[in-house]
């Protein structure tokens, strides 16, 4: 019986060790009271504000940082935060005056300098900065960033100290929407410690929003508490927040199940399905300033000679976007009516039905369409998208497929993985595709001007179609110099309809951003940016 | 036996050089980072060419790697995207994988040679049988299958240990992924030990050593356990390696931010200086352990001599 007793042991060995974990596990669940415990990853760009150009610094900046301006998290609405008030008289040089008696969390006040030297600094291109481009209307950009050699100035021309709380910004030309940016964290102040110990800042970011960094261990958690000298109206209503680093979304999802986590805004795809019963309707999902298009590579003869408007529209009117985000997205994404975003709102510039019956399923006349415009360019067409994230390849298959049925060709469209994102995006700016592909814009304030100058302006950063439209560029400046905000947002709309109506690119829906919380908290909601808004989280025990 | 060791560590200098410039040359064919710095949008091009020169991306790839072996050689792994000197991960991902490593190790010998010895001492008797058709099934089954069942069951619905490890990785947080890490091994263990100790048992020796009137304990446990366990050693000794460096999924899955995670993160982000950084000091693990396996034969079989 000798070995039937190694068995007993080995089984007892297992059981043991089992138990010993559960006491592990026990111990560590215990969170310290009111404060907030939230998924987080490790940012990919140290903790500055004009360098921080994704989601996971964004959230803390978020916190820690007031801007000049804010956005309402229900309307998105861009309301005066740290400004006294943004005056100008012909939409070109603006004056902005500081609210008196605000202070960084270690007591400096913050003033005009705050905010200039901050954004001399987020545009010299020494210090390449990623959000650089941001201060490009500002006169003397291309001194301090010149798109060859070194910078001949060190601070832009355009940006001048008037006194203590007042600084006025000239910009290259007219654009009465231009303050509504101000609420975007690449133009947040900066305090004297950033400059003169830099390492020390990185190491514990110092702001003047809502909270302060308390303990940060890079790559494990960061601790946020109420900053003490915050003045403004979104005083914490919890007593902080803990950022966990967490390898993997289903890691966390795990974790807010167990009770371990409190707040959870990347629910894992897979999960989705299944978020609203496991969580015990603690979820929401909701429009993010998100969306994704296929975009048509204008710069090739194929797609652009005569006729291909209509095999553009038609390739449009192929695609069955609703049964897409049912089934590929459990409806975490919406169909698309607009190239913008609705959490723009209506006064932003979202619009509900002015892509029209571009966007409208309609398999007969989408056939008729692109037969009448000469077929698809070759007889076959791919989409391009990067393989090696966010799982493209899913919606690509379900796109082609509906093309395909259309067309009643199942070699029609074909999904082209490309393996990894930066050569993918290598690929779009080296002008090197000749065929459509994917892309996706993450609106940097809600403004309608963020979705269409940056994207179809001749000559446009992010231009990647290479469109180029005299009467949308002359509308774009006409909206700029049009002194009334609300003007402007609708010969912005006229301008976007030129762009819909030629199709340069196929909207397909709008991401929704996911938030789950336990029972532990109260009064989750996502703002504009999809990030959840911790000031108004409360802590329940 | 002191000559061997210096051969052997002189041997490995040509070795170091060779992975560390493929993996540098592989890393480097993944192509230009800095485009997929800036998400869906088009780089400035100012700020781009900025970045490119502080990575010293415009030189070529001798020279990059040139440069990269010296800073080494300073004791200066590079620094991430986010401004963090690989040194500094280094120091905080190792621990976390060494002490992984260790549990899921340690779970790998004593389950796997214990359930390997029941085995092999009962050849095609029912514990045989039910050994072999359970460690069939565990190499049957990938990790990250075993992996999120445990943690769904263990840690969501039964709630016996927390489903993530917390920032602190006790070891005690650790007997779960330990066990989801040693699984595929601790088969192979197993399956290699019984078979060691099946040929064994008939040999020459244990007749003699039982006709000498030794008790069982000793037969087995010194002259048997003694020999058959040099092919296991063997798997064992490569094993560490594998077991450190192919941690990338248990550590994903219960959020352990050890060398897979960072590993994984290097990857994603085309960061040369932690894929490479990492892998290197994996390769010198790797090396380490080969050249003790090799020293560990003379002392388990004393046939075995090194000169």
């Amino acid at each position: 019986m000798r070995g039937a007793k190694s068995a007993t042991w080995v089984a007892g060995a297992i059981v043991v060790a089992l138990g010993a974990t559960a006491c592990g596990g026990g111990s560590s669940a215990s969170a310290e009271p009111g404060v907030v415990r939230a998924n987080w990853g490790d940012p990919q760009n140290p903790l500055e504000p004009a360098n921080t150009n994704e989601v996971l610094g964004g959230k803390v900046l978020d916190m820690i940082f007031s801007n000049l301006k804010s956005y309402d998290p229900k309307t998105g609405e861009a309301k005066n935060d740290v400004a006294q008030s943004i005056d100008t008289k012909d939409q070109q040089t603006f004056t902005i005056k500081v609210k008196k008696g605000e202070k960084f969390s270690n007591g400096e006040p913050v003033t005009a300098r705050s905010f200039v030297d901050a954004w001399n600094y987020g545009a010299l291109s020494t210090n390449a900065q990623k959000n650089s481009y941001f201060f490009a209307d500002i006169q003397g950009y291309d001194k301090v960033a010149p798109a060859e050699g070194k910078p001949t100035a060190k601070t832009l021309s355009g940006l001048k100290v008037v006194d203590e709380h007042t600084f006025t910004v000239t910009l290259d030309e007219k654009m009465s929407t231009w303050p509504l940016r101000l609420g975007y964290k690449a133009f947040a102040p900066l305090p004297k410690t950033f400059f003169s110990d830099h390492d020390g800042y990185l190491a514990k970011p110092v702001g003047n929003g809502p909270y302060a960094v308390d303990t940060y261990d890079k790559g494990k958690q960061m601790k946020l508490v109420p900053n003490a000298h915050y003045t403004g109206d979104d005083k914490p209503q919890n007593k902080g927040v803990l950022l966990k680093v967490y390898t993997d979304s289903n890691a966390a999802y795990a974790d807010l199940q167990s009770g371990n986590l409190d707040v959870d805004d990347d629910v894992p795809a897979e999960q989705i399905r299944n978020a609203k019963s496991d969580l015990k309707g603690n979820y929401l999902s909701q429009p993010a300033g998100m969306n994704q298009v296929i975009t048509f590579p204008l710069y090739k003869d194929g797609w652009n000679k005569a006729g291909m408007e209509k095999v553009r529209k038609g390739l449009s009117m192929a695609i069955d976007r609703k049964a897409i985000t049912d089934k590929v997205y459990n409806g975490t994404r919406t169909p698309a009516t607009d190239l913008t975003s609705p959490v723009l709102g209506v006064a932003n510039g979202y619009s509900k039905d002015v892509c029209g019956d571009t966007c409208t399923y309609d398999p007969t006349e989408a056939k008729k369409l692109i037969k009448e415009g000469g077929g698809i360019p070759g007889g076959k067409m791919t989409i391009s998208y990067n393989a090696d994230k966010d799982s493209h390849k899913q919606w690509v298959d379900a796109v082609c497929n509906s093309i395909n049925t259309v067309l009643g060709d199942d070699k029609a469209c074909v999904g082209n993985p490309v393996g990894t994102f930066g050569d993918f995006r290598n690929q779009i700016t080296k002008q090197e595709m000749t065929q459509p592909f994917r892309s996706g814009w993450q609106m940097d304030y809600p403004q309608i001007e963020n979705f269409l100058t940056p994207l179809y302006a001749t000559g446009g950063a992010s231009n990647d179609a290479k469109f180029s439209d005299p009467k949308f560029d002359a509308l774009l400046k006409k909206a700029g110099a049009e002194p009334d905000v609300k003007k402007a947002t609708d010969l912005y709309k006229q301008a976007e309809k030129i762009v819909l109506d030629k199709v340069v690119s196929i909207p397909l829906w709008y991401q929704n951003g996911t938030a789950g919380w336990s029972d532990h908290v109260s009064g989750v909601q996502l703002n504009a940016f999809s990030f959840p808004v911790f000031t108004k989280v409360k802590v329940t025990d | 036996m002191g000559r061997y060791v210096i051969r052997r560590l002189l041997q490995m200098v040509p070795v170091f050089i060779g992975t560390t410039f493929l993996i540098f040359v592989m890393v480097y064919a993944l192509g230009d980072p800095v485009a997929a710095m800036f998400g869906d949008r088009t780089p400035d091009p100012a700020t781009a060419a900025q970045i490119r020169e502080s990575l010293h991306l415009d030189d070529p790839l001798w020279s990059q790697y040139l440069q990269y072996m010296a800073g080494i050689f300073r004791g200066d792994f590079g620094t991430a995207f986010n401004g963090t000197p690989v040194a500094e991960l280094m120091g905080s991902a190792f621990p976390n994988t060494i002490k992984l490593t260790l549990v899921a190790f340690a779970i790998e010998v004593v389950v796997g040679v214990g359930l390997g010895i029941v085995a092999g001492m009962r050849r095609g008797r029912l514990a045989d049988t039910g050994v072999l058709v359970f460690t069939l099934l565990v190499i049957s089954i990938p990790t990250f299958v075993t992996g999120y069942l445990l943690q769904y069951f263990i840690g969501v619905k039964l709630a016996w240990a927390a489903p993530a490890v917390s920032s602190d990785v006790a070891f005690g947080e650790l007997l779960l992924p330990g066990i989801v890490l040693a699984g595929v091994s601790l088969a192979y263990v197993a399956r290699l030990t019984r078979t060691s100790i099946a040929e064994n048992i008939r040999s020459d020796y244990v007749r003699t050593a039982t006709a000498k009137g030794l008790p069982r304990r000793r037969v087995v446990g010194v002259h048997l356990l003694r020999n058959s366990l040099i092919p296991v050693i063997t798997f064992l000794g490569t094993d560490i390696g594998a077991l450190m460096g192919g941690a990338i999924v248990t550590e994903r899955i219960f959020n352990i931010q050890g060398v897979g995670y960072q590993l994984y993160q290097g990857i994603l982000r085309q960061n040369a200086p932690t894929v490479v950084g990492f892998v290197t000091i994996l390769v010198v693990v790797f090396l380490a352990a080969n050249l003790i396996v090799d020293l560990l034969y003379a002392v388990l079989d004393p046939r075995i001599r090194y000169a």
